[in-house]
């Protein structure tokens, strides 16, 4: 359990990543706080020829409010959005269900873009951002542009970031609207089997659901109740092609999201 | 620190203590190896140095679990970088003898795949180079072709006549089959008022020790000899299938062990392969050779428990008494019987009627092989396979009689009044009152509070449940146990074994300091404290006055065949051993005291540092003077004493002999008695197990350091909570190993294990010299079907199967699934249980005319266009290509070979591709349907249908993203067929077309 031999690039500024990495392409891999891709690296899973190490890069350091939208930085970890004061007001989706990322340790290590970047159908920050409606920041040596949370993510542990990008930060909109978030694993800290996000809606109730299909989905329910929601929430349920694997069944996720999904909605819209 | 500095200041307390007259053997004191482990200081395989220019290896390991090795082409792998040497099967074969197998049969076992792999890990070659990193480099530079058979991994699929067969030398996969008789069964069921039967199947699981395999070895040309420094653990009877492996007379196979071990619970003993493979590399490469197993080769080959199916029926009177039992054993050793293999089945052999009083039984024990990683010695070792068993089936008498559970239990205990009992099938249960221990347990655990919990939790229509169980505990193995394996006339071919012989050396310096020295090689127990307890109490000194050595050194210590740390031996026979040593010294001092105080040798008594008369406590003299007068002055020793400078005692019970012409065997030297009972909720959302409350009560004798006894209970119960509702090595059926990492292979953590309620009662084991029993594997025993029979209990099921994922229970809890909306298909293709394949359909549309869709899927410029990471296409025939391919997700990215062909042409509207493709990362297989229809406006819908199966590495990883990855692979590839015939996509981005035929595919199937 040796990764192959690499290129280790610690960046000195911005420019000087994306230059690496617009002439490396897809041979290049960012790596920020290393919490799944280093062990890809000792698994022989991923060998790129170059690591490009963005973490002393003071432009990507900071949580900022920048109207209504908070912006962090792809160099912020997660063990300091989750100490962040504002969290709580600005966040309280975030607050909810950063504590489930991982454990204490890979909290101190990893970071808040790079488990977005992963895109890994179970985390809980691509879900948030996808129930937030947040929006990805991206980067090249030639331009900058930013993606809807739901055109962001294309596929398990896939995006639409292109190899000469690289993601600056994340936004997601602050809002202290009432929002709910559960998640059930097979230990505390695993991957989510289903983890469920809600946030209340200008008409109803946003669901976003993680660990069922192969990337975050949502759908906004309007008020519904008793059996028009049982139906609405089963058809979601369905519409997620769910998989068996080692730890679960498709019917207990579809089982998870129906009754989990029930209670969410109802906590939100109370 | 501060448990350092605890340390010195409770020595003083206790030390005061002492002087009162209490022994130190009882009390809990600080542990001796601690402050070392505390501060960084242990002393673990990996941590030692090694000899300037030792190498290291690399195993390269079978992504199949079974297929013949066509060829294994190195050529590249020996001209890498820092490569010394690389070996195959044959290199290893040419160097080694093969592993004795533990049945008569003539089958062969070596420590790498010789022409045939049998299970996925198996070792294939092993690179020998300068640092590991290079190893591994040239590990992937080996080139294996295989062809694969059919595997077979159910051991009752392994008995059916069409199985594949995986050695040629046994009868199908039938290992061994013995049936046995004891009292008249048939008799017994035929006038029982019930027979009432169960059927289970125990999973495969480990104990996963924190610090995996290590070993480094050397070979000396000039002397024929090797020298191995590993973290094996014993029991040293593999000391001689290790020499005769690697050809050397035992005096020429030096073993050594190192101070410290990282945990092993049995599993250390299953090195022993890999000292033999690696101990050949050393020899090929002419310089000491280091191994260090990862993580993932841990899981994946280390060892494991064995898997069992049982049938196990009860003849039951009214009342619930249990006249007779009928076990049939089917035990699934994995690819390879390995020493002391099929050990597991036969370790309980003696106490198949657990704690119970019953004198008819039927048994029939079958050993299968199968394309797994083979078995060996795990805590608890074929107890819990069999207490799953019995105590379900005494749960089910009750719920099917409508008795009490508990009553079941008192109803069939052994009487307090039979001891010594022996068992129906030989053992001697030597001491023990389990009415008594139940009768507490049931008052001080609480009984009574939790049926009242229970009836107010399923008052508010929850699931909660009262498990209970009641099991004997063997520990101290009779070595011959294993031979019940063989017949009677096969046994007294091969000569007795029997026994448990333990070795103790106690010393005393010239300065009177006393030095203590077993053959026990702990694995983090604390077995340094109890000895240095055990003898300071023999000499009236202090446990700090004390010093114990475990590491071991075959060629300069005492050691047997038994020595090692297994069967819970340490406290009944290695402790008591060293007590026996300190005797014997003590005694000849006694008698060197006594001619120096003018007294005789029975007015002599040891305390506190000093050498007494009983009847004149001011007439003494201090330990050291007497202690070291046979250094100083031999000639002044009273006669006939010799010297008082070193003594060695090995002890063995005169109680476990080898099995009896009828089988009777004593199959451990002492039995301790656990009584259980746990309350566990099931949650109506998630299905997870909560343990409520968990009881359990203990009696394993003597007890020598209570806090240490409390932490042998709480480890095993953790595993034994692991065991039951976490932890299993997966395998698929086509034997692709799916829990390589601890994502999958999920160990409990504190979050997961509450706190047992732990009770004790000391009843003294009349054979073993401090009365100690063992107690480190019981829990293991009784936890698994304790919490088992209180999930039958909360959710009123017959059919329980460990671990007991969430997943599972939906049927039971919930029954049938709330179905699909109308229009909406029922999600995936429906498989069949157990079916790893991966399926799925989808379909893409493109502007093209469906024949030039036809031309360009059999045109190879167009295939190496569209294969997801393609580097080269080569025709080898019209409808079979071969490509080189980079095949990912995300950043994980692999290089394969891979072959694809195209069947059943129907141009333009349908063909067959099937593909298979090989790389480092594992292998795939599959096959799919494409059928072109015409659009109304001049293009072509492609549909497809495929069926696929991934293994290897990638299986073992990544088997929770595995599905979803193929798909999006899959989908890759028709994203660059319908970007290659111009899939009217404006944007050629190929992510962001992927994303619209993501749309196109995404949709209902």
């Amino acid at each position: 359990m040796k990764p192959a031999a690499f290129d280790y690039v610690r960046a000195q500024h911005l420019e000087e990543a994306l230059e690496v990495l617009d002439r490396e392409g897809t041979d290049a891999r960012i790596v920020a706080g290393g919490q799944s891709l280093m062990a890809m690296l000792n698994m022989r899973l991923a060998r790129p020829k170059t690591l490009i190490d963005i973490m002393r890069l003071p432009e990507l350091a900071g949580i900022e409010r920048k109207g209504n939208m908070i912006v962090i930085g792809a160099g912020v970890r997660q063990a300091a959005l989750l100490a962040w004061p504002d969290l709580g007001g600005s966040l309280p989706l975030v607050a909810l269900a950063l504590p489930w990322t991982g454990h204490v340790q890979t909290r101190s290590r990893g970071t808040v873009c790079g488990s977005i970047a992963h895109a890994d159908p179970s985390a809980e920050l691509p879900l948030v951002l996808r129930a937030l409606g947040g929006e990805v920041h991206l980067r090249s040596a030639k331009k900058r542009r930013r993606v809807a949370a739901k055109d962001f993510f294309s596929g398990m542990m896939a995006t639409t970031r292109t190899d000469d990008e690289l993601i600056e930060a994340v936004s997601l909109p602050a809002a202290a609207k009432r929002c709910a978030f559960r998640e059930v694993a097979r230990r505390h800290g695993d991957f989510a089997i289903v983890a469920c996000a809600a946030v209340a809606t200008a008409d109803g109730v946003r669901l976003a659901v993680g660990g069922v299909a192969d990337m975050p989905a949502a759908r906004d329910f309007p008020r519904l109740e008793g059996g028009a929601l049982d139906d609405a929430l089963n058809d979601f349920a369905y519409e997620l092609d769910a998989r068996d694997d080692v730890h679960a069944t498709a019917r207990y996720r579809r089982d998870l999201v129906r009754m989990i999904g029930r209670d969410l909605v109802r906590e939100v819209l109370q | 620190m501060a448990e350092a500095a605890g340390h010195a200041f409770a020595s003083r307390e206790v030390s005061g203590n002492k002087e009162s007259g209490s022994p130190w053997i009882g009390q809990s004191i600080p542990r001796v190896e601690d402050s070392a482990l505390l501060t960084g200081r242990g002393r673990f395989i990996d941590d030692l140095g090694v000899h300037p220019g030792t190498l290291h290896a690399a195993i390269l390991r079978s992504p199949h679990a079974h297929a013949d090795i066509v060829s294994i082409e190195t050529s590249a792998a020996k001209r890498a970088q820092g490569v010394v040497a690389v070996l195959d099967g044959d290199d290893v074969k040419a160097l080694t003898s093969s592993l004795v197998v533990g049945v008569k049969a003539p089958v062969e076992c070596w420590p790498i795949a010789v022409g045939r792999v049998r299970y996925v890990g198996e070792p294939v070659a092993v690179v020998v180079a300068t640092d590991r990193y290079l190893a591994e480099d040239a590990v992937d530079l080996i080139e294996v072709q295989y062809r694969a058979r059919p595997a077979v991994i159910d051991p009752l699929a392994a008995l059916r006549a069409d199985a594949p067969v995986l050695h040629d030398g046994f009868g199908g996969n039938v290992a061994s089959d013995r049936t046995f008789r004891y009292g008249n069964p048939e008799q017994a069921f035929a006038s029982a008022a019930h027979r009432i039967s169960i059927d289970i199947r125990y999973p495969r699981n480990s104990c996963t020790p924190i610090e995996t395999y290590g070993l480094v070895a050397d070979y000396d040309p000039g002397e024929d000899a090797y020298d191995v420094l590993a973290n094996f653990q014993g029991p040293f009877s593999i000391h001689a299938v290790l020499s005769r492996a690697l050809k050397v007379p035992g005096n020429r196979l030096r073993l050594r062990t190192p101070p410290d071990s990282g945990g092993s619970f049995g599993v250390k003993q299953g090195i022993f392969p890999y000292i033999v493979l690696i101990a050949a590399a050393a020899r090929a490469a002419g310089r000491p050779v280091k191994w260090i197993e990862d993580r993932l080769e841990h899981l994946t080959a280390s060892v494991s428990a064995t898997n069992r199916a049982t049938t196990l029926h009860a003849a039951v009177a009214d009342d619930g008494r249990i006249h007779a039992l009928d076990w049939d054993q089917i035990e699934d050793c994995g690819a390879h019987l390995r020493a002391p293999e099929p050990a597991t089945l036969y370790r309980m052999h003696g106490n198949l009627t657990g704690a119970y009083d019953i004198r008819h039984l039927a048994v029939r024990n079958r050993v299968v092989v199968t394309n797994k990683t083979p078995t060996g010695l795990n805590r608890g070792f074929g107890g819990p396979q069999v207490y799953f068993a019995l105590e379900r089936l005494v749960q089910r008498i009750a719920v099917e009689l409508g008795l009490d559970p508990l009553d079941v239990i008192t109803r069939n205990l052994v009487a307090a009044d039979a001891f010594p009992y022996r068992t129906a099938s030989g053992a001697l249960l030597d001491s023990g009152n389990y009415q008594e221990a139940i009768q507490r347990g049931v008052d001080e655990g609480k009984l009574a509070e939790l049926k009242s919990r229970r009836d107010a939790a399923r008052a508010q229509g929850r699931l909660y449940g009262i498990g209970f169980t009641a099991v004997v505990e063997p520990s101290v193995s009779n070595m011959g146990y294993i031979t019940t394996v063989l017949t009677p006339a096969e046994r007294r071919k091969a000569g007795p074994k029997n026994g448990a012989q333990a070795t103790a050396t106690v010393a005393i310096d010239p300065v009177g300091s006393v030095s203590v020295h077993v053959a026990s090689v702990p694995q983090g127990q604390g077995h340094r404290t109890v000895l240095s307890q055990v003898v300071a109490d023999v000499f009236g000194l202090t446990p700090g006055d004390v010093r114990v050595n475990t590491e071991i050194d075959t060629a300069k210590d005492a050691w047997s065949i038994a020595s090692g740390n297994y069967a819970s031996r340490f406290a009944p026979a290695v402790a008591g051993t060293a007590k026996l040593a300190a005797e014997r010294i003590a005694v000849k001092l006694a008698r060197v005291a006594a001619s120096q105080l003018n007294t005789e040798a029975d007015d002599i008594v040891f305390a506190g540092g000093q050498v007494r008369s009983k009847r004149n406590p001011d007439n003494k003299v201090s330990f050291s003077r007497v202690a070291g007068l046979s250094h100083w002055s031999p000639g002044a020793l009273p006669d006939g004493i010799g010297q008082t400078i070193r003594e060695t005692v090995f002890w063995s019970p005169p109680e476990l002999t080898a099995p009896d012409d009828d089988d009777q065997i004593n199959s451990s030297l002492c039995h301790g008695f656990i009584f259980d009972f746990c309350g566990v909720e099931i949650d109506r959302t998630t299905l997870q197990t909560r343990i409520d409350r968990y009881v359990t009560m203990h009696d394993c004798g003597t007890i020598l350091h209570p806090a240490m006894v409390d932490g042998q209970i709480r480890g095993g119960f953790a595993q034994a909570v692991g065991a039951a509702l976490y932890e299993e090595y997966a395998y698929g059926p086509d034997g692709s190993f799916l829990t390589g990492t601890f994502a999958d292979y999920l160990l409990p953590t504190t979050a997961e294990i509450p706190d047992p309620f732990i009770l004790h009662m000391q009843t003294p084991s009349p054979v073993t010299p401090l009365g100690s029993k063992g107690v480190g594997e019981g829990n293991c025993m009784s936890t698994p079907v304790c919490i088992a029979n209180a999930v039958a209990d909360a959710l009123g099921v017959k059919d329980i199967t460990l671990p007991l994922v969430p997943a599972k229970l939906a049927q039971a809890v919930r029954g049938a699934e709330p179905a699909p909306p109308a229009g909406r298909a029922s999600g995936s293709v429906k498989k069949q249980s157990g079916d790893r394949r991966l399926h799925g359909e989808g379909e893409a549309v493109v502007s093209a005319p469906a024949e030039r869709v036809w031309a360009m899927l059999l045109d190879p410029e167009t295939l190496r266009a569209v294969i997801p990471g393609c580097h080269s296409v080569q025709k080898i025939s019209d409808t079979h290509f071969r490509a080189d391919v980079t095949i990912g997700i995300g950043p994980v990215k692999g290089r394969y070979r891979a072959d694809v062909t195209l069947s059943d042409l129907d141009p333009p509207h349908a063909v067959t591709l099937g593909g298979s493709a090989e790389g480092a990362l594992g292998f795939g297989g599959g096959e799919g349907r494409i059928t072109l229809l015409p659009t109304g406006n001049g293009g072509t819908s492609i549909r497809y249908v495929y069926e696929a199966a991934i293994g290897g590495k990638v299986a073992s990883i990544g088997g929770r993203l595995l599905d979803g990855a193929a798909r999006v692979i899959i989908g890759q590839f028709f994203a660059a067929l319908a970007r290659q015939a111009g899939g009217g996509a404006a944007d050629s981005s190929p992510s962001s077309l992927l994303l619209k035929l993501r749309r196109w595919f995404g949709g209902p199937r």
